[in-house]
This record gives structure tokens, sequence and C-alpha cells, in this order.
């Protein structure tokens, strides 16, 4: 026996190192018809390996005080040996990781992948999405600029408006009555630590939920009916190498785009790092046009969708909230017969192309003031174009889902296939 | 016999167990409730965050009419207006536009709670925090198109963020996002020219 191939055995007597990589690469067999919407997955892990890695680097010269953050972060820029690099990577990792996400998700939406048997999965995806929305937000206050500071006045002041407690609340969440040097070190624990910690053993239950139900595929069928002697379906291939490979391609794609954004764009135009926040927060002047970053816009837009009632800004933010809970419904309120988009009926795929449009212009018009499209005349008050439309797209996202039980149990699907198109 | 005995001894080990398991795991959860305490509360503001929220003085001699100052208290920027007769005079006019003229909402002390919403009527100290998400508004005092707010525009403040409008009482306009008029501090006088702003004469 060769060298190498005791020091296997040997490892293998202790630890089932063969066993494991079998069971997840070499011998899991994911359905062969995977498509282009396939990539993200694995593009989502690259980003986070990303983030972890230009993190700590970041954190080696970033000084979580607020007298100095916002220096030490253009210490960063300037002085630090090729940090101008680590940072516009960490900064257009974030960007990216939701880009990823957001296609991610939506090939779960076209595809049924949330449907039986994997609610799980799709559970702790959701929960991920959450670790990555709070991950994202601690960290944008980081760089002490007006936008991260005046950001986060906002979002906590979201909590301010929960009913009795809200105040006290807000309080606790800063440490002090306002946004200041307490909030930004402990938004910094959260950041570089905790939710990390969080969000590491989420994937890892994600994961594990994958390997246990398997892939659900472009067609939506379950290859599992159709096996060879051995047991292998007949539709699978082997994870490793078909798989590795073609995310190999991917990757390398990826990369392209990601390091173009870098070199070229870093800012891309002020939607990935934000004009505002090259300015120190100033805690008495608030810059004159508040937005969050783009990948939060559509859920900022629901928010200032919804008018004040009773004195109170608790409705729009239940609705903000609401709107994110729902996504975690989705494998109890689709009642289609088929998984696939391919063999859904005219209902769904009108109603899930309405809900997209709505998504996409609430995302856009969360970056713009209200006043973007002017008023209507006085027939309506002359309210804000931009909040009208902001209020039917938020009744069209909600619907899509509210309704889903009917349409799709009434729309007209076609047959699936037995076997696995490509 | 001993068959039904050993049979009656294992339901009863069974239930006891059970009493156990519950017992230990109410106990563990209560433990847990207890030692998060000490996490929960380091997150409260510190006795030096609750240290700079101490009230701040103010010196008026210098403020002439039509002049606002921003001072700091507890990181918040408070405004301190010297009103004009002709600001104080604007805003009767705008009752109709406001959502809460007579200041019905507890926004403000008792002692402001009055049509120009102030101790004296020319000062007019506000916290200068939007209602609605807690923006700063920026000052839009002039009147009409010279603040670039509309030629019915009587003065006042301005949300930026969100398009809140207030009015030289920190009233809020008819149809914004803010749900309720702008704060008034605990504020009271301590001669004539000078304001503490964070306590309040005491009753």
């Amino acid at each position: 026996m060769s060298f190498a191939k005791s020091a296997v055995k040997w490892v293998d007597e202790r630890f089932p190192l063969s066993s494991f990589l079998k069971n997840h690469l070499t011998e899991y067999y994911a359905p062969k018809n995977f498509n282009f919407w396939y990539f993200f997955g694995s593009l989502a892990l690259l980003v986070l390996v990303i983030q972890i890695v230009t993190g700590i680097f970041l954190t080696m010269h970033y000084k979580p005080d607020a007298a100095q953050a916002f220096a030490s972060v253009e210490y960063i820029m300037r002085d630090v040996p090729l940090g101008w690099l680590i940072r516009y990577i960490h900064s257009t990792g974030a960007s990216m990781f939701f880009i990823v996400i957001y296609l991610h998700m939506f090939r779960a939406l076209i595809y049924g992948s949330y449907r039986k048997p994997r609610e799980l999965l799709w559970l702790f995806g959701m929960l991920i999405y959450l670790c990555l929305m709070a991950e994202a937000f601690f960290g944008y206050l980081l760089p002490w600029g007006q936008m991260s500071y005046w950001g986060a006045q906002v979002i906590i002041n979201l909590f301010a408006a929960v009913p009795f407690i809200g105040p006290d609340l807000a309080v606790w969440i800063r440490g002090d009555y306002v946004v200041s040097d307490a909030t930004l070190n402990r938004f910094f624990a959260f950041h570089v630590i905790a939710i990390p910690l969080v969000l590491l053993g989420l994937i890892a239950c994600h994961l594990v939920a994958l390997h246990e139900v398997g892939s659900n595929n472009p067609d939506g069928i379950d290859i599992k009916k159709h096996k060879d002697k051995n047991g292998k379906p007949l539709d699978g291939i082997a994870f490793h190498p078909y798989y590795t490979v073609k995310d190999l391609v991917g990757v390398v794609v990826f990369l392209m785009v990601f390091t173009l954004i870098v070199f070229f764009a870093p800012e891309m135009g002020g939607y990935f790092l934000e004009h505002n926040n090259f300015v120190p927060a100033d805690p008495l002047r608030t810059p004159d046009h508040i937005a969050p970053v783009w990948y939060f816009t559509p859920f900022y837009s629901i928010l200032r969708a919804i008018p004040p009632m009773f004195g109170s800004q608790f409705p729009g933010v239940v609705a903000m909230g609401l709107a994110v809970f729902v996504l975690f419904l989705m494998p109890w309120l689709d009642r289609g017969a088929v998984r696939s988009i391919r063999y859904r009926g005219s209902l769904y795929k009108g109603w899930l192309s309405v809900f997209v449009l709505s998504f996409l212009t609430l995302g856009y018009l969360g970056v713009k003031p209200t006043s973007v499209w002017g008023q209507f005349g006085a027939w309506l008050g002359g309210a804000d174009r931009a909040v009208v439309v902001a209020q039917i797209c938020t009744a069209v996202y909600f619907l899509f889902f509210f309704l889903m039980p009917w349409y799709t149990k009434m729309d007209k699907t076609k047959p699936e296939p037995e076997r696995v198109t490509l | 016999m001993t068959k039904t005995k050993e049979k009656f001894m294992d339901e009863e080990t069974t239930r006891r167990r059970r009493i156990l398991v519950i017992g230990t795991g109410a106990a563990g959860v209560l433990a847990g409730l207890g030692a998060s305490v000490p996490f929960i509360s380091s997150m409260a503001p510190s006795a030096k965050a609750r240290a700079a929220g101490a009230p701040v003085e103010v010196e008026l001699t210098g403020l002439e009419p039509g002049m606002m100052i921003t001072v700091e208290w507890r990181g918040k920027p408070v405004w301190v207006l010297h009103r004009t007769p002709s600001m104080l005079a604007s805003l009767p006019e705008i009752i109709s536009k406001v959502q809460d003229p007579s200041s019905q909402v507890p926004m403000q002390p008792k002692y402001a709670m009055n049509e120009h919403r102030s101790i004296k009527a020319k000062y007019l100290v506000l916290v200068g925090i939007c209602t609605h998400l807690g923006c700063s508004p920026s000052q839009k005092l002039e009147i009409g198109g010279a603040a670039g707010m509309g030629d019915d525009w009587k003065g006042g403040f301005f949300c930026p963020c969100h398009g809140s409008k207030f009015d030289l009482a920190g009233r809020v306009y008819k149809g914004v996002p803010a749900p309720v008029n702008l704060e008034v501090p605990p504020h009271m006088y301590l001669s004539e020219d000078s304001l503490l702003i964070g306590e309040e004469k005491k009753a």
C-alpha cells in the first residue's frame, strides 16, 4: 500500500474523511439538468469566504470608536498598503452578496424549490437572508459617515415606533439617547462576531438539509423515482467532478464582473457606496436625502408607502416586517400541482411577473425622494406620484402572497415529464 | 402478582423521571433567564452616557428676533428660535392646515400646551428631530418662494428625508409622513435671558 493510501486509511479509522467526501461530493448525486440559475448557491459561498477574509484584514486597521472610526477607514484607504483594495472588495462583496442571494431566491421561486420536502431548507435559507440583512445593517454604521449615522438613526427609530416599550427599546439598542460611540461599538461586535457565527451555523444547517432531501431542478420533478440497480438516480450525476467543474466556470465569470466593479466602479455611482458616506457623521445635521443601500430599498419603499395611523408610525413598520416574514410562508402558500414554472399555467406566470415588476419598482423608488415623479393634480389632493405608485406596488407585493393559495390551485398546469429534460 | 408490581414500579419510575425532567428543565430555563440579566443590562446606557444627558444652559441675550440657534442636549439638536411678531401672527392663519393645532397629543410639557407651544411666546424651544423617523428637519424660516417651499408657505421646517412639514410652532402639516408635532423638551427660564433645557420648575 502506498504511503498516501495508508495515510488516508489511518485518518479514516479515526475520522470519517473518505465517507464524508463520498457522501457529499463524489457520490452525492445532483440532477443532471441544472442550468444558469444553479450557479448562485456556490457563488454565495464564495462571496461569504471573500467577506470573511477581507473582513478579518479590515479589523486589523479599523477602530470601532466614534472619534476615530471615520479617520481609520480613510487611513485604510490611503495609508495601509493595498488597504483600498481590501476595503473595496469588502464593500463590493456586500452588494454582490445580495445580488447573488436575490437571484438564488428567485431561482427557488420559479422552480418551486421551497415545496415539500424542502420546507426546512427554505426556512434555513430565509433565516440566512435575515442574518445577512442584519450583518449589512450593522456593517454599514462602521465607516461612521453621514449615511451610516442617519441610516442607523432611521432604522433604530423603527423600533421606537413599537407601542408602549418602543422608546425604551430604542435607547437599549443604542445604549445611549442617540446613535453614539456606544452604538458603534456594539454594532462592531455584532458585525464581526455575533452575526457571522450565527450565519455559519445556519449555512451548515442549510447544506445539511439540502443534502438530506437533494437538490430540486428546473423541471421540479423528483429524480429519486428512477434509480439504477445500484440505487443511483438515473438522472443524477456526481457533484464532484461534474458540478464542481461547472461551478468553476461560474466562479471565473463572477470574479471577472466582481473585479471590474472593484477596480473601475467601486462606488457604483453611489449605489454600492453612497456619496454622503464620504462625509463624517454629524449628529446635528441630516443629509438632504437619506436612502438605505439599494438592497434594502424595496422594503424601505413599503415602509414609506404606508401612511401613519392613529398618530403612530407603527403600521408601516409592521408592513415592512410582514413583507419579509411572508416569504417564510411560501412552502405553505403555494398549492400548485407542479413545482416548476415550466409546467405552471398563465395565472402563476402572470402573478410572478407583476410581483417581480412591483419589487423592482419599489426598489427603484426606495433610492429616490418621494417627490421624484412630481405630484398629481388637485383631483388626487396633490399626492406625490411616487407614493401612490409605491402604494399600488405594495398592494401587488402582498396580494402575490395572500392570493397564492387560490391562484396556484386554480391554475391550469401542464403535465410534468417522468424524467428530466435538457 | 410480581408482574403487576413490576409494571407498577415501571410506571412509577417513568412518572417520577418525568417530574424530575420537567423540574430540572424549568430550573434550567430560570437559571438561563437569570444569567441573561447581566448581558441585557450591560447594553443599557452607561453611567457616562446618562451623565452626558444632563441639562444644558442657553444664554438668550445675543439671540436677535428672527434668529435661531441649535444647541446639543442628550446628543440631540435642540432649536431655540426667537420669533418675530409677524412670525407669531402667522400661526393662527394656518390652523386649518396643521394636524394638531391645539397640541392635544402630549408632545410638549403642560406649560407649552398653548397656541404658540412655548413658555414665552417669542421663544420657541424644540427638539430638532422629525417625529417620523428621526431625521433633523431643515430651517425654512422665510415666507413663500424665498424658502423654495411654494407661495403659500408661512415659514417653518422641512424634513428632507420624507418630506414632512412643520410650522413655526413645530406643528405638523396635514398629509405628511410625520404623525405628530415636533417635541418640546422640558425647559425652564433661570432668569429673563437664561434658559435651561432638560429640567423644569418643580410645581
